[in-house]
């Protein structure tokens, strides 16, 4: 039996990661998921969030993501989504700007169809965000 | 004497067009590899979608159609018209527009993509259902963009079937217009980003193939087979689109690089034509300038 699990994630522009990990949480549309090594095999859809990563040496590292899917074999957990970030190549002027932009078309007035895709660039530039900050935060 | 000099100016302007031409020639050949290089990177994303594309259909199989499948009597259609933003680019859209015109006015809402298709359809009076733009180097976003919109108009009973109509990319030489069905999704296809073959249908893995090569054979689906299908249904349209702005900026830009070329070439020709005529005419000066000396001289003697 392994204790570790090989991530991969892929997404248009390549392959983004890809390396043993220990375990991985990642934000799945029915809540929040924790990948351990031997979890049984799921297709699970994949919301905008952070993706944080255990390695097996204990440190932790933390990605950026869009929408997408996650594919969970026993040894293996494949990640395919639209865009996949480290903490280094994220803009933080660009992701801050972008919140503040959804945020202030949120307070206008909008069409459900209109309001759903805000939202869901505003969750995706938060996540960015977050991930940023919690680099700096040395963690 | 004026008219050497007439001459000599000429080819001064010649020579600084032939420049451009050359300098936009090797910026276009960079951009296309660019573009190619984009496509190939994709390559594990689009594998893995069509894998899952085939494990979530398998398990869906029997059970009700997908929306996003369903075939409608097509009484008006859309067309997603992919073109360049600018010109210098040979026949290429050209042949795009003509392939175009073979559709029905009256029943076609056309989306363009590039501002040549916009013009043109502006021009032709036909019906124009929404305009976006795509970069040099298309990303996914604006790929998203057009798809959901389709894919509302398809929801919503706008239109019956969406087809999208590109230039693709044989080879360097060779791009011809070609009609991709994007909507109703029929048959499930793969995706396959390779623009050496040109757009084509990949088939999607079979299923021994992936009980033999996925390991595991059978997945839980959460929320449910229905919803992963649906996304990932929605996410494959995405990626077809992306890949059709790919296809077409790598022919944009071979054609503007074999259009650059023979210009280079034109003008080439041209100078080598006018400075054969600047001599002639030179030698013809000195000549005549000889001959008045010695007529001159003679005439004192």
């Amino acid at each position: 039996m392994s204790n570790t699990l090989q991530l991969e994630i892929v997404t248009p522009t390549g392959l983004i990661f890809d390396e043993p990990v220990a375990y991985v949480t990642v934000p799945g549309t029915e809540g929040e998921m924790e990948i351990h090594p031997l979890h049984v095999p799921v297709l699970t859809l994949l919301e905008a969030g952070e993706i944080a990563v255990r390695k097996p040496d204990n440190s932790h590292c933390y990605l950026a993501v869009g929408e997408g899917f996650v594919k969970i074999t026993g040894e293996k957990v494949v990640i395919f989504t639209d865009m996949a970030l480290k903490a280094d190549e994220i803009d933080e002027l660009k992701a801050e700007e972008a919140r503040k932009r959804a945020e202030e078309r949120l307070k206008g007035k909008l069409s459900a169809e209109e309001a759903a895709t805000v939202n869901a660039s505003l969750t995706r530039s938060i996540a960015l965000l977050n991930v940023k900050q919690r680099r700096r935060g040395g963690s | 004497m004026s008219s050497t000099r007439d001459i000599r100016r000429r080819i001064k302007s010649v020579r600084s067009t032939s420049q451009i031409t050359k300098a936009m020639q090797m910026v276009a050949a960079s951009k296309m590899r660019k573009a190619q290089l984009a496509a190939v990177v994709g390559r594990p994303y689009a594998e893995h979608l069509n894998q899952a594309l085939a494990q979530a259909a398998n398990n869906c199989a029997g059970g009700p159609q997908h929306v996003l499948m369903e075939r409608r009597e097509v009484k008006r259609r859309a067309v997603v018209l992919v073109s360049t933003d600018k010109g210098l680019c040979g026949g290429l859209n050209g042949n795009l527009f003509r392939e175009a015109m073979q559709y029905d006015p009256e029943t076609t809402l056309f989306v363009t993509a590039g501002n040549r298709a916009a013009q043109f359809v502006a021009r032709t009076r036909r019906k124009l259902a929404a305009e976006f733009r795509y970069q040099d180097a298309p990303t996914m976003a604006e790929a998203r963009a057009i798809s959901k919109h389709v894919r509302k108009m398809f929801l919503d009973h706008e239109v019956d079937a969406v087809d999208v109509l590109f230039s693709n990319f044989v080879n360097t030489l060779t791009q011809k217009p070609k009609v991709w069905p994007l909507l109703p999704v029929g048959e499930l296809r793969g995706v396959a980003p390779d623009l050496r073959g040109g757009m084509r249908d990949a088939p999607l893995p079979d299923q021994m193939a992936l009980h033999l090569g996925g390991g595991a054979s059978e997945f839980v689906f959460e929320p449910g087979a229905e919803q992963v299908l649906g996304s990932l249904l929605s996410h494959s349209l995405n990626y077809q689109i992306y890949e059709i702005l790919l296809e077409a900026k790598a022919s944009e830009h071979s054609a503007r690089m074999v259009a650059m070329k023979n210009a280079t070439e034109n003008a080439q020709k041209l100078i080598k034509d006018l400075t054969l005529v600047y001599n002639k005419e030179r030698q013809a000066a000195i000549t005549s300038e000889l001959l008045e000396i010695t007529t001159a001289t003679m005439a004192q003697g």
